[in-house]
């Protein structure tokens, strides 16, 4: 079965791996932009990210016949340096007209400080002032219930902003509702150890009747899994999903969401 | 949007019974290597002994509470980020 990969950094994946999420049925994988796993040392160094990302990773892709779309921002692990965060947002105008740009992601915040905060709200306004769409990251472990509800407090200050455009990813069982309950899309990332397993996942899906809901590998530099997507497909036939239903959500809705945006055809 | 239809009942238990007795031994081995090694008085260590009480609760809601034990329960955006990562459990 088709499915799309909604939340991969395919920067920091091996062309082994487009080639075994290509077997597996992957036909587009979207890259919101992030942490290197490094303080990146000035506004240049994303200049070049940026172009990878727009130019030189959908060539990859398509040598194994898989889309490949993207978001701009700079990660809230490189927002307390307030001075390269503004930088960077202002390079963000001259790659926004991409043709596999969706919109701005991934924002949000990671340890709850002011200046992430801030610098969040600077990509916010960015997107309301070019209508774009909005991958939100929600922060770690112990900082994600606050991290969270931050985040759906400072979008109410954008009115022009709907929620059905805005998804919050990497929700867990302690935040799906309060994201859900505010009109986002909410996404579920499937990341060994510190995010959710398949079965978490699928018990998640289960409970919100897989409304506007995604799922992702967030596969990157770190112990994750690019076929987490698939994998859990397969745990979903084991419990007793039709395939009309996994389709909904391997594929259905992340096509409902990102369709939103022109761009993003299959 | 199509209607959700819901799983065919399929035995849950079945599926998933082996794995959550691994997975449960594994934890104890844990809090009893911890404990040998004299390291039991760690807040991670503590956190997680917080977090296994609400396992015997009768809602259906545990991982929701797990999480929540786990979870830093203030509002206000703290002055300046000092380090990257998490740890994994609140530290008052």
């Amino acid at each position: 079965m088709n499915y799309i990969e909604p939340h991969g950094h395919m920067v920091s994946r091996t062309t082994d791996d487009y080639e075994r999420m290509a077997l597996a049925g992957c036909q587009a994988i979207c890259e919101p932009a992030f942490w290197a796993g490094f303080d990146r040392a000035s506004a240049d160094g994303f200049y070049d990210y940026f172009r990878q990302i727009t130019e030189y990773e959908p060539k990859r892709a398509a040598k194994f016949g898989i889309k490949h779309f993207c978001w701009l921002c700079i990660n809230p692990k490189e927002a307390e340096d307030t001075k390269l965060a503004e930088e960077v947002i202002a390079l963000i105008p001259q790659f926004i007209d991409k043709p596999g740009v969706l919109g701005i992601g991934e924002i949000g915040l990671n340890k709850n400080s002011r200046n992430e905060l801030k610098i969040f709200e600077q990509h916010v306004q960015v997107a309301q002032d070019h209508d774009q769409l909005v991958l939100i990251h929600t922060p770690h472990l112990e900082d994600k219930l606050k991290g969270t509800r931050l985040i759906v407090e400072a979008l109410k200050n954008f009115p022009k902003i709907k929620p059905e455009r805005v998804i919050i990813d990497h929700v867990e069982e302690h935040t799906i509702d309060h994201v859900l309950d505010h009109g986002f899309w909410a996404g579920i990332t499937l990341y060994p150890e510190s995010k959710c397993t398949p079965n978490r996942a699928i018990d998640m899906l289960e409970h919100r009747h897989a409304e506007r809901i995604w799922m992702n590998s967030a596969c990157d530099w770190g112990i994750s899994d690019p076929l987490a997507v698939p994998k859990t497909m397969q745990a979903m036939r084991h419990r007793g999903w039709t395939p009309e239903m996994i389709q909904r959500v391997a594929w259905d809705n992340p096509r409902a969401f990102m369709g939103q945006c022109e761009k993003f055809t299959l | 949007m199509p209607d959700w239809t819901p799983p065919t009942p399929v035995n849950l238990v079945d599926l998933g019974f082996m794995d959550s007795r691994s997975k449960l031994i594994d934890l104890a081995a844990f809090l009893d290597r911890v404990q040998r090694a004299g390291q039991d008085g760690d807040f991670r260590v503590q956190a997680l002994k917080n977090a296994l009480t609400l396992l015997s609760q009768d809602k259906p809601q545990r991982a929701k509470d797990v999480l929540l034990s786990f979870s830093d329960p203030s509002t206000e955006p703290i002055a300046q980020a000092t380090m990257q990562g998490a740890i994994g459990a609140f530290k008052a």
